[in-house]
């Protein structure tokens, strides 16, 4: 058996009380695209399934107080259609409009992405460019967790999917005059993991040639989503001239380190595409803005 | 050995209920309990979308939704889009247009381009490369497939009482 039990409940109360229950051999499901093949192939086991889509309380992406709020039941496809996403943070659309196909879009979701722990995973990395938080409870309490603090290593999430429950994704929401943008490089358009993707969010300063804010998110580059911290801080520190976004990009393909891969290609290929689709994206965010 | 559990769900218009084992998966489920083959089972491993069926209004691979994830939920299959003695118009299309070879990929091809369809009745050709980008075909090189949905759209289109406000699922 790949699973004995599989129940369905209706609130986060009831899901934390059949995960305790199960002591340790239960586990959350939400979408199941990656995980049915992991349990399938025995990558991992788990006596008991928790499907969380069906509360209620996890579905939704809505706006409060100046954030923005998506439940764990969020679907890639939801994501990628909402037009507060589309509107707020096009960078996290235009990546969850990246994942599978149509067909896993319409099932796994943004959350999944995120637990899913792999470097590269396209909703994941603009949410870390947006500087999002995970919050997640257990029978002990809650806590909110930022992208980094949610990844230990590839494929391994600090969230235990066996004892507790991630229910709500948030960022706050970008300034009017902010801008994000996504990239991508893979072998085909549908169906097919990135060989790089990467997002940068920007806030200009409206009144000089500056670049107030600068987030860039990287991967797959390293064991987990990569935040570029030396080119954040080169765009922040000087006006925009001739050759200021190439040296910002040339940094980035310093200070990510991806190994060479044959999945995803060599090292110096991958260095020299971080450096140029993060000069032509930055260019294309500038010009747009 | 764990207890089976029972699944209610709707199939091509009509409620069926079955008792399976937790870990069942619902392509298993609809070729075996329910003997509705249309629905082929290509990689198993959600990459090639042979097991597509439209779940709740939205296609989804059967290959990788757990049977009791369905529980509740409305499901076509191929099965379900052409009518006792009458070929939906995509499927008339895929047949006029030579978009069929040795047909494996045929019925999540239609699925995905009905669900397309629904949503979008006038689609550019963009639009339904995005719409299939999740249905693999060995044989067709996909042109033709192409064509097959766009002259379905039209025909759909054409079907419209110009009196009537929404247009008329098929």
């Amino acid at each position: 058996m790949n699973w004995a039990a599989y129940q369905k409940p209706k609130n986060v109360d009831e899901a934390l009380a059949l995960l305790v229950q199960a002591a340790g051999r239960g586990r959350v499901i939400a979408g199941g695209t990656d995980l049915i093949l992991q349990l399938r192939q025995r990558e991992r086991t788990a006596d008991l399934l928790v499907d969380i889509t069906g509360i209620g309380d996890l579905t939704g992406i809505r706006e409060k107080d100046g954030w923005i709020l998506i439940g764990a039941a969020a679907t890639h496809a939801e994501v990628a259609n909402s037009p507060l996403i589309r509107r707020e943070a096009r960078a996290l659309a235009e990546g969850c409009a990246h994942v599978g196909a149509p067909q896993i879009r319409n099932v796994a979701t943004l959350m999944g992405n995120v637990i899913s722990a792999q470097p590269a995973a396209d909703g994941a990395i603009p949410l870390t460019a947006l500087e999002a938080e995970i919050r997640v409870v257990s029978q002990t309490g809650e806590r909110w967790i930022s992208m980094e603090e949610a990844y230990l290593g590839v494929g391994r999430s600090a969230i235990d999917a066996s004892g507790e429950i991630a229910t709500d994704i948030r960022f706050r929401k970008l300034e009017n005059d902010a801008q994000t943008k996504f990239f991508r490089i893979s072998k085909r358009r549908a169906l097919a993991l990135p060989v790089l993707n990467g997002a940068v969010s920007f806030l200009p300063d409206p009144t000089s040639r500056r670049i107030r804010r600068a987030r860039i998110a990287l991967g797959p580059v390293a064991a987990k989503p990569f935040r570029a911290r030396r080119t954040e801080a080169y765009l922040e520190s000087g006006e925009i001239s001739p050759g200021f976004l190439e040296e910002a990009a040339r940094i980035a393909g310093e200070e990510a380190d991806p190994r060479t891969s044959l999945m995803r290609g060599s090292a110096p290929y991958r260095k020299d595409m971080i450096r140029l689709f993060l000069a032509r994206t930055m260019r294309a965010m500038l010009m747009a803005g | 050995m764990a207890d089976k559990q029972k699944i209610r769900f709707k199939v091509n218009g009509a409620w069926r209920e079955v008792e399976t084992r937790p870990d069942r998966i619902l392509l298993d489920l609809l070729r075996e309990e329910l003997c509705l083959t249309g629905t082929k089972k290509g990689c198993g491993e959600g990459e090639c979308g042979a097991c597509t069926v439209i779940m709740n209004g939205r296609t989804v691979l059967s290959c990788l939704i757990p049977a009791l994830k369905a529980d509740g939920a409305e499901i076509m299959t191929i099965e379900g889009l052409g009518e006792e003695g009458r070929l939906h118009p995509l499927q008339q299309a895929f047949l006029e247009e030579g978009a069929v070879q040795c047909g494996y990929c045929t019925p999540g091809m239609l699925l995905s381009a009905k669900a397309l369809l629904d949503e979008n009745p006038e689609p550019s050709v963009e639009e339904v490369k995005r719409a299939i980008s999740g249905n693999l075909c060995r044989c067709t090189g996909y042109t033709k497939i192409i064509r097959a949905v766009r002259a379905a759209a039209e025909t759909l289109r054409e079907d419209l009482d110009p009196g009537q406000p929404t247009r008329r699922k098929r």
